[in-house]
């Protein structure tokens, strides 16, 4: 091995201790960003229409809206949010107790608007 | 005030009459001097006092809805309005709570929508129509359809002694209310004493009677919370195309059937899904029914007898502690 290989290897040596002293060490979950979930709603359903999470789990569903404003509501998961177009809305949703849950959009968006919902599953 | 011992009783019948439901004031003590008193200080607060009459409610008439759960639109409906015209009194009084159209992307469609429905309501031999909006007839709009036929959406007049209030809690498109007008709700009865009969008349339940089929109002608490010092306070409603009663300790809520087609039962329905129609019985489960009333022998007749229903006034001991209650007669 020449003098230069090995003063290279001892810097990227160096070099990785000092990402590993900058980086913390990663613990379960506690500095994960949560789960995103992307929901796009369009008269008059929601895509997906199926969404399953985990309990306890901490998501963040990111809603956006194809054409109007649409409502995204389920009282039990405490959620009561507007979608507006032409940007994204975030939400943090932490499910509380397994269940299969019915999500209605509230806002009024059309002739066919009472049957646009989707289901998210929760999963012990 | 003066000084009763016995009670005293103030009735409202209603009768389920298939098209709607038709509720009876009755003051049943008649002229008596100490009701007479009473009548003189409703007539103090109230500018009016309570005397007999009927009114009706009429819901959902969907006016422009055309599809498998009810291939004949406006039959139902136009149906009520004859009904209500034979009734041997005629109604002081008919409100609609709602989902007086079927709503339509195109303004022009939905305008002759409410024209024909205006049509076919003016057909109604009663002196007095009123009406909020459901969230087919507003929540597109924000109420600008409803507002050019019928004025505001939300408001509140006396009759006979009665505050009627109408409120909307759809054009905002939301299932809400909202502050602005539970402000104007606060000040509407601030000049009330805690005694005098409302009727609160609206589209949407006012409480979470099922909010993943979306009836629920948001702020309907809010809304029972204004009237809460009210002791004699009745809920009527639409937007769920079935009768449903609660008595919520305090408040009374009766939901109208619609006169376009009918949901079931949440309770036992795995989703919301209009009932299908029925071609022999094309009033089925719908505001307009024939039933039999007293046993196998009686022959079918419109409706007269099914849910009834009792709002009784009742008591008053010298301090205006009149009470109202709604209940069914046993029979
Ligand atoms: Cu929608």
């Amino acid at each position: 091995m020449d003098k230069n290989r090995i003063t290279l290897f001892l810097q990227f040596c160096v070099a990785l201790l000092a990402v590993a002293c900058l980086v913390p060490p990663r613990t379960a979950g506690a500095q994960d960003p949560p789960r995103v979930v992307e929901i796009s709603a369009k008269r008059f359903g929601f895509t997906p229409n199926q969404v399953t999470l985990k309990n306890g789990e901490t998501v963040t569903l990111r809603l956006t809206s194809e054409d109007v404003t649409h409502g995204f509501f389920a009282r039990p998961l405490k959620i009561d949010q507007e979608i507006e177009p032409g940007r994204t809305t975030e939400l943090t949703v932490t499910p509380q107790a397994a269940g299969v849950y019915t999500v209605i959009c509230h806002h009024f968006c059309g002739v066919n608007h009472g049957n646009m919902r989707m289901v998210i599953t929760v999963t012990e | 005030m003066k000084q009763i011992n016995r009670r005293r009783f103030m009735k409202f019948t209603g009768l389920s009459l298939g098209i709607g439901t038709l509720y009876r004031v009755i003051p049943a003590l008649g002229a008596d001097s100490a009701l007479g008193g009473f009548l003189a200080d409703m007539r103090r607060s109230n500018g009016e006092s309570m005397s007999p009459f009927t009114f009706i409610q009429l819901s959902d008439s969907h006016v422009g809805f055309n599809g498998p759960p009810n291939p004949t639109g406006t039959a139902a409906f136009e149906r009520a309005v004859e009904v209500i015209n034979g009734l041997p009194q005629t109604p002081e009084l008919v409100l609609f709570t709602g989902d007086l159209t079927h709503d339509s992307e195109d303004k022009d469609v939905h305008a002759a929508r409410m024209a024909q429905f205006r049509k076919i309501a003016g057909g109604i031999k009663a002196p007095k129509l009123r009406f909020v909006p459901g969230e087919h007839d507003a929540g597109l709009d924000g109420g600008i359809l409803f507002r050019e036929n019928f004025g505001e959406t939300h408001y509140s007049f006396d009759h006979r002694g009665i505050h009627f209030v109408g409120l909307d809690n759809v054009s905002r498109a939301k299932p809400e209310v909202g502050p602005e007008q539970l402000g104007w709700l606060r000040n509407d009865l601030a000049r009330f004493p805690r005694t005098t009969p409302i009727v609160v008349f609206t589209h949407r339940p006012l409480f979470d009677l099922k909010p993943d089929w979306e009836w629920f109002t948001s702020d309907g608490d809010d809304v029972m919370n204004t009237l809460a010092p009210y002791e004699n306070v009745t809920v009527l409603y639409g937007h769920i195309h079935r009768d449903h009663e609660l008595d919520d300790g305090h408040i009374h809520h009766y939901a109208a059937r619609s006169l376009i087609f009918a949901f079931p039962d949440p309770a036992v329905a795995p989703e919301k899904k209009p009932l299908p129609f029925d071609k022999e019985h094309p009033f089925k489960n719908l505001g307009l029914r024939t039933v039999a009333d007293g046993g196998p022998k009686t022959k079918p007749q419109h409706a007269l007898a099914v849910n009834n229903v009792e709002l009784t006034l009742r008591e008053y001991g010298g301090v205006n502690g009149i009470q109202q209650l709604l209940r069914k007669p046993s029979f």
